[in-house]
């Protein structure tokens, strides 16, 4: 009788947070910390066996013999390979990347200037996909196998089988080419270039903070086609699962107990439903959002879209391993950060995790 | 007739007499359910198409599709040219044909590595457990906390451009969720009464794991690698459409979308074509994948 | 049964289309409910359950509802459109479900829920809707009130969430209250406390009951009048005192294989089933 576990029921109220919180962001931590370390480990052995002379690259062909000793001592190559990747890590922990033979300059900073972009694009592709495919789902499982049903099962499945580069290709070609809708490739006007002081890289910000509306419209005419064709992926997976979770609450006696109490069928389905729903929800929009991140690359390209996807892949094709593993680690991070932050975010708003 | 009739009375039979038969009606019996299944058998069908289109390619392309033609470059669609020709006048029918070929070596390679690691991997974590579990669970959780694209880009760097390395980076980037779900069979597996028979009857560990365990795990990763499959065929064409797949003149698919990329605005055909193609044989695997989850997991749903 | 009774049920049919063939789950049933305790007893198949759900139109999808008559004080529920059964739900009609494990939503606070159903039928605020609530909860005897109403359901045993499904049904004072299977998830010593808290709200406010159970001494040693169910038919119908009395084969066969401590028996006697009982629907009242 009386509460099973009432400490959590008691302590909620308090200004602490409860132990089981505590418990659960520790684990979270560890798991996090341990994630970083593989990937971290994987790209010091990748940087390690690449047939590319890490003296050489700096010191360059003509060098002595002594310099090339000296370089190779400052380096650390003479010691352990976990003395080296324990000094790779310091290295990473001070944000040294190391710098890019393209640029000329610290990996990190090339980085930070181009993140912003795929920042941009990603955040917008997601949004996307949540305001049109969370209430696709929902509306294709209150008609399950009826016609709106099928419709929004046939357009995901679509979403989800398309090339996503191909989709880009075709979409410019239709909505740019023929139809002028929408501006072209990259991220602004020639002529409009370098007007807004970037201060945090997103252009749509920045240009409303500078309270320069072309420039604001200008920027979201390019970024209107790369987001929805990045945001079409995203779509078709919420919008999946989304259906597939409502489904599974619709027919869980919770809501014949609601229907029981004479509650509108609109409730039913989002008050009841839907909020059990959410709580599900988190964990696959985190999901979405971190692999809309790294799945930029493609569209990036065939957009000429400015960010980190382009950085690497460019990297990529002039031998500079420094930006492309610098790149590969920024994006690891961040692709492992948002899945544990929604983890951690979904133990919060269930209250049978909490 | 009679003979039809027979067998699947046999197939059908109450009480199956031999392990063969009680093999045979399972298989029957989830046929039958898979084929009242629209859905799953437009699947089947694009997929065996796609098999069939790569097996008798010799006899229903004119030409290798490699062969340069520049007198015929950027022809549009006609009768002679189904698809049309591409930059180098090679018709592009040929070559879509011929690309068939590159994807089952794709998907079929990816599965050949992935499956293994997974399965053993899994299946050991599951059944032995404690330490070992926490540790290979871990390695595989980091796998899977991984960006895929990235990681393949990264390996393919190292290892340089190609089919292989990209199969390769691919399969690196792969092979954690079935480690996941072989182990949550395994885990389920363990405790059962058959399995406790054998451990009795004095059967190896390997032995409980080889005979009783992966079996049992199979039709979950099956199901799995058929969902799967749609995502690697994407990969493997973003990485061709990147430069870091298939070189050419190989007839990949996504490196084709990539080369005729330029030609879009006045020659459309040309990157349109490959993309179809993509995009039905992933299609294809989807709804196939779904089918297969449906009869072999009706409670996932969806 | 001083007054005319509160719902009428006359020849209901409940069917199901299934891919192997229509399925007649509920074949004909008919009966009156005044205020009083009225048991349906059956098996696990019977119909006893789609019974209860048809009466307030949440047949599964998939279901088909028919009947001669089905009437609540004077409505008619066959051709009520949604609107006027979501008023009679809760508000006329109320059930309790059989496991509080499932039946509450896991994510709602049991606060949250139970003012739901009465916010939903009345116009009110919110403060008089939680004092209401905690009233509630302190006549289905949970002491502390306060905190179990910010609590959520995984956090309360299993009878407590029993009688929180009671305080949440009962709180619109229907007239009837329908409840399927109300203690059978609950341990045994639970049961007894659950079943005199229903006692008490039912006669303190004069509800009608229809209880619907597997268990036939449960039912004859709660309910004034008993339903017994077989194969979706009503097969006796007797009042509970005079369940001994009852004439019915399948009522019998029942009867002898519960075990009893007044006359000592060697083996229970298994029941045996015939099949002219699904056919025949002749129901001695």
């Amino acid at each position: 009788m009386g509460l099973t576990s009432a400490s959590s029921g008691q302590t909620a109220g308090s200004g602490l947070a409860p132990p089981s919180v505590l418990v659960s962001i520790i684990g979270v931590m560890v798991s996090l910390t341990l994630t970083f370390i593989g990937l971290t480990a994987i790209t010091f052995v990748i940087s390690r066996v690449m047939p590319v002379d890490p003296v050489l690259a700096i010191v360059g062909d003509r060098a002595s013999d002594e310099v090339y000793q000296q370089v190779y001592l400052q380096l650390g190559l003479d010691k352990p390979i976990y003395i080296q990747y324990l000094r790779y890590l310091g290295q990473l922990a001070e944000g040294d990347l190391g710098t890019s033979i393209m640029t000329a300059q610290p990996v990190i900073d090339d980085i930070l200037r181009f993140f912003p972009a795929t920042l941009e694009l990603a955040t917008v592709a997601t949004l996307l996909g949540i305001f049109v495919g969370v209430p696709a789902g929902v509306f294709a499982a209150v008609h399950q196998g009826r016609w709106p049903d099928h419709i929004v099962r046939v357009v995901a499945l679509l979403g989800y089988s398309a090339p996503i580069f191909w989709l880009g290709l075709v979409a410019l070609l239709i909505f740019y080419a023929n139809l002028g809708w929408v501006a072209g490739p990259g991220r602004l006007d020639v002529f409009y270039d370098g007007i807004v002081e970037p201060k945090s890289g997103i252009l749509l910000l920045d240009a409303a903070l500078a309270d320069e509306w072309d420039i604001f419209h200008n920027a979201l005419s390019h970024l209107i086609l790369p987001a929805s064709i990045l945001g079409t992926f995203a779509l078709a997976y919420i919008a999946r699962m989304t259906r597939s979770f409502m489904l599974d609450q619709l027919s869980q006696e919770y809501i014949l107990t609601a229907r029981v109490k004479g509650i509108p069928e609109r409730q039913v389905i989002w008050r009841h439903a839907f909020r059990n729903v959410l709580v599900q929800l988190i964990t696959i929009i985190g999901l979405t959002y971190a692999s809309l991140l790294e799945g930029s690359v493609l569209t990036e390209t065939v957009f000429s879209w400015p960010g980190i996807g382009q950085y690497i892949t460019h990297s990529l094709f002039n031998n500079d391993m420094n930006a492309v593993l610098g790149g590969t680690i920024v994006v690891g991070v961040c692709f492992v950060g948002i899945n544990m932050l929604s983890d951690l975010l979904y133990r919060l708003v269930d209250p049978r995790v909490r | 007739m009679s003979g039809l009739g027979n067998i699947r009375g046999w197939l059908l039979a109450e009480v199956p007499k031999s392990k063969w038969q009680a093999r045979g009606q399972r298989f029957y019996i989830g046929w039958l359910a898979f084929r009242a299944n629209p859905v799953a058998m437009a699947g089947l069908i694009i997929v065996a198409g796609l098999v069939l289109v790569a097996l008798l390619a010799p006899w229903i392309t004119a030409s290798d599709g490699l062969e340069p033609d520049l007198p015929n470059r950027l022809q549009p669609p006609s009768a002679e040219h189904w698809f049309g020709t591409d930059q180098l006048g090679r018709d592009i029918y040929d070559r879509i044909i011929w690309g068939s070929r590159i994807t089952l070596y794709i998907v079929g390679l990816v599965a050949i590595i992935v499956v293994p690691i997974g399965l053993v991997i899994g299946t050991i974590a599951g059944y032995v457990g404690g330490l070992v579990d926490s540790v290979l669970m871990r390695l595989t959780d980091i796998f899977l906390a991984f960006p895929r694209l990235i990681l393949a880009m990264a390996f393919v760097a190292v290892l340089g451009p190609g089919l292989e390395n990209a199969v390769l980076a691919i399969a690196l980037t792969t092979w954690s969720p079935f480690a996941r779900i072989a182990r949550a069979e395994a885990l389920t597996i363990r405790n059962s009464e058959f399995i406790l028979a054998a451990q009795v009857q004095g059967v190896s560990t390997v032995g409980i794991l080889t005979r009783h365990v992966t079996p049992l795990c199979l039709s979950s990763v099956i199901v799995r690698l058929t969902l799967d499959m749609a995502g690697i065929i994407l990969t493997a064409a973003g990485l061709g459409f990147l430069g870091l797949g298939a070189q050419p003149p190989t007839p990949e698919w996504g490196a084709m979308i990539s080369l005729g990329r330029q030609y879009l605005i006045d020659q459309w055909w040309v990157p349109t074509v490959p993309g179809i193609a993509i995009l039905v044989v992933s299609l294809g695997f989807n709804l196939l994948g779904d089918g297969l989850r449906d009869v072999f997991d009706p409670k996932s749903g969806a | 049964m001083t007054d005319a009774p509160l719902l009428k049920v006359e020849d209901l049919h409940v069917s199901y289309n299934t891919p192997t063939g229509v399925v007649e789950a509920v074949r004909g049933v008919s009966f009156e409910l005044g205020r009083e305790k009225l048991g349906i007893v059956g098996e696990s198949g019977s119909g006893k359950s789609q019974t209860g759900r048809a009466i307030l139109g949440l047949v599964a999808p998939g279901g088909q509802r028919r009947a001669r008559r089905l009437e609540f004080d004077g409505t008619d529920l066959l051709s009520a459109d949604e609107r006027t059964m979501r008023r009679i739900r809760g508000d006329c009609i109320s059930m309790i479900m059989q496991d509080p494990k499932y039946s509450l939503n896991p994510v709602m606070s049991i606060g949250a829920q139970i003012e739901e159903a009465f916010l939903v039928h009345r116009e009110t605020i919110r403060q008089e809707a939680r004092e209401r609530t905690l009233e509630m909860l302190r006549a289905v005897k949970i002491r502390e009130a306060e905190r179990v109403y910010k609590a959520y359901p995984h956090e309360v045993s299993g009878g407590m969430g029993q009688r929180i499904m009671i305080a949440m049904m009962m709180i619109p004072e229907p007239d009837i209250i329908i409840a399927d299977e109300p203690t059978s998830a609950l341990d045994v010593t639970v049961q007894l406390q659950v079943l005199a808290v229903l006692d008490d709200m039912i006669s303190e406010r004069g509800m009608g009951l229809i209880f619907i159970s597997h268990d036939l001494n449960l039912v004859a040693s709660f309910c004034d009048r008993i339903l017994v169910m077989y194969g979706g038919q009503v097969v006796e119908q007797c009042l509970a005192a005079e369940l001994d009395q009852a004439r019915h084969p399948y009522t019998r066969g029942l009867l002898n294989c519960l075990p009893s401590l007044d006359h000592g028996q060697d083996e229970l006697p298994v029941l045996k089933r015939d099949p002219a009982w699904l056919s025949a629907v002749k129901v001695s009242s």
